[in-house]
């Protein structure tokens, strides 16, 4: 080729467009090996093959050449319906499209094929093309060479470069003789016409061909980083439009306001329309799921059916990318682990087939992707019994963790339910990696599962990263922004309604919203910072909640100012403040000062609504656990025994922790009975316990009906089970607690020092003593009791 | 003759203090500042440079120096760290100074602590020693009590 600039130029137009051709041929293969008898894809997927080789030969591509060219000798047997698609050639064919693949980004990084070696991948093509003897009818040979689809490049350079018909004869007349270059490069040769002339005829011809592809006039294409450049000073634009309209607020100038006004309409539509430029359909990533699918199921035996549903969902194309590993690996291990061989699935009543289900959806200014299967499910007590067994957690751990706690142990690093690692699964990202990766992008995720029915991994992950918009709220006199995302309502307590609006529950404070108890979070105090007496003075007590979303619990953040909403820019913390789990991010206010972003989930945990935070730091002590080989420590289950006192027993002693509504308590006698697994629980109330003897009878009454749930230590003492009432759990603490000294109350054992706290640490045995002699006197549990003593 | 290096020099405390010129961003007057709540005891707060938001480091604190007189308004060294810019706060900023590597001396054995990992040596100038900082070191946001007490 001579024009060597317009040659690269004509390479790079080349590799993007078979990119594209080639993403399209995985999808019809799949497609057509479901459906064999659909003539449209199978001349698409002919196209496709065929336009990649003609250009490819052009190009001086050979080695590329002889791989497209068996590929579509195979594929034109098909198309005469001498052959039907069987799933040997669908792998074959596939394959191809690998090859060439490759081959493209070898030509992308230096311009060349690469030394490769396709003769085995060609051979099975070439056998492949055998057709059975029955059906076999000699194709012709003109077929090999002139391909039947009209406009061919002849036609089309008669009409663009006035070459003679002539001509044309004569340089296929060539080719009939055995010339193996291609008519326009003949045509060249013999100076009927330019080079660039066979390059716009090419051109022509691929458009032609492609005309059932989207409308490429229409459409131009961007580099990304020009886009991510452009996003960045529409965010600073946003910054500046904020400080102006402060301003102009303030100037009370009527021909200010209205341009600033005009400013701030301009500069939302802008970003708005910049945002979208950056957002793709999901569907973009999705459409090689089939393939990965087909492959994966095909490779341990299975059957499939991939459904899509919102594929048209769109997401910003930084979080497209993030995302594409972590869905692919999700939907690999559905395949893998989740839905079972075909026999398995008929024994169990099932369809042969089994269902994968994408499933992406808008909720509340976050995208949902779900990856559904119908398959086996998840085993609770097999992940239960690997987590023991790898010290991922301790057995004690795994009694009290719920359902879901326990489902979601998969995502821990080093955790695979597997029976055997397969070459699907096991390799390159694990479950860990889909968790961090999602988190990375400030998503979360979720598994749900059924034993026998399937599972379904959630994730949710935002729209976007840059620009989100915000409640600003000041609290000490500072200001802090709520992503509105995690936003639900606002409420404002007046003076004279604090006194009675707000509750405590032993000291903890809450607030009635509609009918239900909502835990109140003082923002000032979280972050430890002093309240500001001059503001609360002008407030004139009145309190403000932010009601908050947080993994599905809802709690109220009062802070002292609520201020408005903004759009903001969301900046990134440094590396070493992001240990400060409470904050998500920085941002610039209109008045060019900075306030921090609050992360709703931190606070949350930081003020230990969100369960997740135990149990955070229950994983986050586990491999501390594994190496502290101290024999002196021990580990104990913190919690407040009656009128907030610090207890502890050793957590060798608990069975399980539990929570039981007060309507499931029921009286035998005066002793508090519960239904537990098929058995009668007698509950030891500690308060009862704890009490002068003499005051015990006033105190055991039947639990108030409208009290909250109580919290019930599940224990079991020398072949007995027994629930113990506590006030709340508190926290479960490693420590070597040397420091004791005598108890000064029956039931406890001796004061001992935990997390620098003195705690009573609980004497079972005596418990139980003074438990069964107060019962003795009118309970018939007690004396089954007795029996097993 | 010997290599010469330039050095930005500033007052801690009444001592004086250098960071190789070439790490230095700029220098700007005291600026407001957002504060941290819950981060390390070093970190000042936040500051927007111009669209930038740098973190502030109280380089007086991290030196395990007196703390600043109440009221004084600490001038802001931006310095280039490996995570970004960082602000280090000092009382007052000095002159550019040329140095030659003679004049360099470690620091003596007796200056000990956490100090000692930030502090590279002295240079000997007319009548007074110019402490070397080095910047990563300095830019490191954990203070050691408090990396005692995360610990817990």
């Amino acid at each position: 080729m001579s024009e060597s600039d317009n040659d690269s130029s004509i390479v790079k137009d080349f590799l993007i467009e078979s990119y594209e051709n080639l993403d399209r041929l995985d999808r019809e293969l799949v497609g057509l090996e479901k459906n064999p008898e659909d003539r449209d894809a199978l001349a698409s997927v002919f196209r496709t093959i065929h336009t990649i080789k003609g250009t490819c030969g052009f190009l001086g591509f050979n080695k590329l050449e002889a791989v497209a060219h068996v590929g579509e000798n195979l594929l034109t047997r098909l198309r005469d319906r001498q052959l039907t698609l069987t799933p040997e050639i669908t792998t074959a064919l596939l394959n191809m499209v690998d090859a060439v693949r490759q081959m493209l980004g070898e030509i992308e990084k230096d311009g060349k094929e690469g030394e490769r070696d396709d003769s085995v991948l060609i051979a099975t093509l070439t056998r492949l093309q055998q057709v059975p003897a029955a059906a076999a009818a000699v194709p012709q040979a003109a077929n090999e060479v002139a391909e039947p689809l009209p406009p061919n490049i002849g036609d089309i350079l008669q009409q663009t470069a006035g070459v003679t018909v002539a001509e044309i004869r004569l340089a296929t007349e060539k080719q009939r003789e055995g010339d193996p270059r291609r008519l326009g490069e003949i045509l060249v040769e013999h100076g009927a016409i330019r080079p660039a002339d066979v390059v716009d005829a090419l051109r022509i011809q691929q458009s032609n061909r492609v005309a059932a592809a989207p409308a490429s006039d229409s459409t131009i294409r961007v580099d990304v980083g020009l886009l991510d450049k452009v996003m960045n000073l529409v965010g600073e634009l946003v910054l500046a439009r904020n400080q102006v309209l402060q301003f102009a607020n303030r100037m009370k100038d009527t021909g200010f306001l209205a341009a600033s006004q005009r400013l701030n309409l301009i500069t939302t539509e802008l970003q708005a329309g910049v945002m979208k430029t950056r957002m793709q359909p999901i569907g973009n990533i999705w459409s090689q799921f089939p393939r990965t699918v087909r492959d994966v199921a095909l490779g341990c035996g299975k059957e499939v059916r991939i459904e899509m549903e919102g594929k048209e969902t769109e997401l910003d194309k930084t979080i497209i990318e993030a995302i594409k590993d972590p869905l692919t690996h999700l939907v690999r291990n559905s395949v893998d682990h989740g839905i079972e061989l075909p026999e398995v699935r008929v024994k169990a009543g099932k369809d042969r087939v089994g269902r994968l289900i994408l499933r992406a959806f808008h909720e509340g200014g976050q995208v949902i992707i779900e990856i559904g299967d119908d398959g086996a499910g998840l085993n609770v007590e097999r992940i239960r019994k690997k987590a023991v067994e790898r010290a991922v957690i301790t057995a004690e751990q795994a009694t009290r963790m719920s359902e879901r706690e326990i489902f979601n142990l998969i995502f821990l690093p080093g955790f695979s339910t597997a029976e055997k690692v397969s070459n699907v699964s096991g390799r390159g990202v694990g479950m860990d990696v889909v968790k961090t990766n999602v988190e990375k992008i400030g998503g979360t995720v979720d598994v749900q599962s059924t034993m026998g029915q399937g599972t379904t991994v959630r994730v949710r992950i935002p729209l976007t990263l840059a620009i989100i918009p915000a409640l600003i709220v000041t609290c000490s006199g500072e200001r802090y922004a709520i992503p509105q995302v995690n936003l639900l309502e606002l409420v404002r307590l007046k003076a004279e309604e604090v006194g009675k609006g707000i509750e405590l529950v032993h000291g903890a404070p809450v607030y009635r919203l509609r009918g239900r108890l909502l835990p109140l979070v003082y923002l000032n105090r979280e972050l430890s910072l002093t309240a500001d007496a001059k503001l609360s003075a002008e407030s004139n007590g009145a309190v403000n909640i932010v009601v908050l979303q947080a993994d599905e619990r809802q709690f109220g953040l009062v802070v002292d100012q609520i201020n408005d909403t903004e759009e903001i820019v969301v900046k990134p913390l440094r590396k070493q403040l992001k240990t400060v789990k409470i904050f998500a991010g920085s941002s610039i206010m209109g008045d060019g000062r900075v306030a921090l972003i609050l992360d709703v989930l931190g606070v949350a945990q930081h003020a230990g609504v969100v369960a997740e935070t135990r149990d955070q730091a229950v994983a986050d002590k586990a491999p501390e656990e594994a190496v502290a080989t101290d024999a002196d420590k021990q580990t104990f289950l913190l919690f407040a025994g009656p009128g907030g006192s610090r207890m502890a027993i050793p957590l060798s002693s608990l069975a399980r922790l539990e929570e039981f509504p007060v309507a499931k308590v029921e009286m035998s006698g005066s002793q508090w009975v519960t239904q537990y697994r098929g058995n009668i629980l007698p509950l030891i109330r500690l308060d009862v316990v704890l009490a002068r003897s003499s005051e015990r009878l006033a105190l055991e009454t039947p639990p108030r009906p409208d009290a909250g749930p109580i919290q019930v230590l599940v224990l079991n003492h020398e072949g007995r089970t027994f629930g113990l009432v506590v006030e709340r759990i508190l926290d479960i603490v490693e420590d070597r607690a040397e420091v004791r000294s005598a108890a000064n109350r029956p039931a406890v054992l001796y004061d001992v020092i935990i997390g620098n706290r003195v705690t009573e640490l609980l004497d079972i045995p005596a418990i139980l003593r003074i438990a069964d002699v107060s019962a003795l006197r009118s309970s018939p549990v007690a004396s089954i009791a007795e029996v097993a003593n | 003759m010997a290599h010469t290096s330039q050095f930005c020099t500033f007052y801690l405390d009444k001592l004086l203090f250098g960071v190789e010129l070439k790490g230095v961003q700029e220098v700007i007057r005291s600026l407001e500042m957002t504060k941290v709540p819950l981060a390390p005891a070093v970190v000042s707060g936040l500051i927007n440079l111009r669209g930038q938001i740098v973190t502030a480091v109280d380089l007086r604190r991290r030196l395990e120096l007196e703390p600043s007189p109440p009221g004084a308004l600490p001038m802001n060294v931006v310095v280039r760290s490996d995570d970004g810019s960082v602000s280090l706060l000092v009382d007052e900023i000095g002159d550019v100074v040329e140095v030659e590597e003679t004049t360099f001396e470690p620091p003596p054995e007796t200056l000990r602590g956490s100090v000692r990992n930030m502090i590279l040596g002295v240079h000997k100038l007319n009548g007074r020693l110019m402490h070397v900082l080095d910047i990563e070191k300095a830019c490191q946001m954990v203070d050691v009590a408090e990396a005692a007490a995360a610990g817990r």
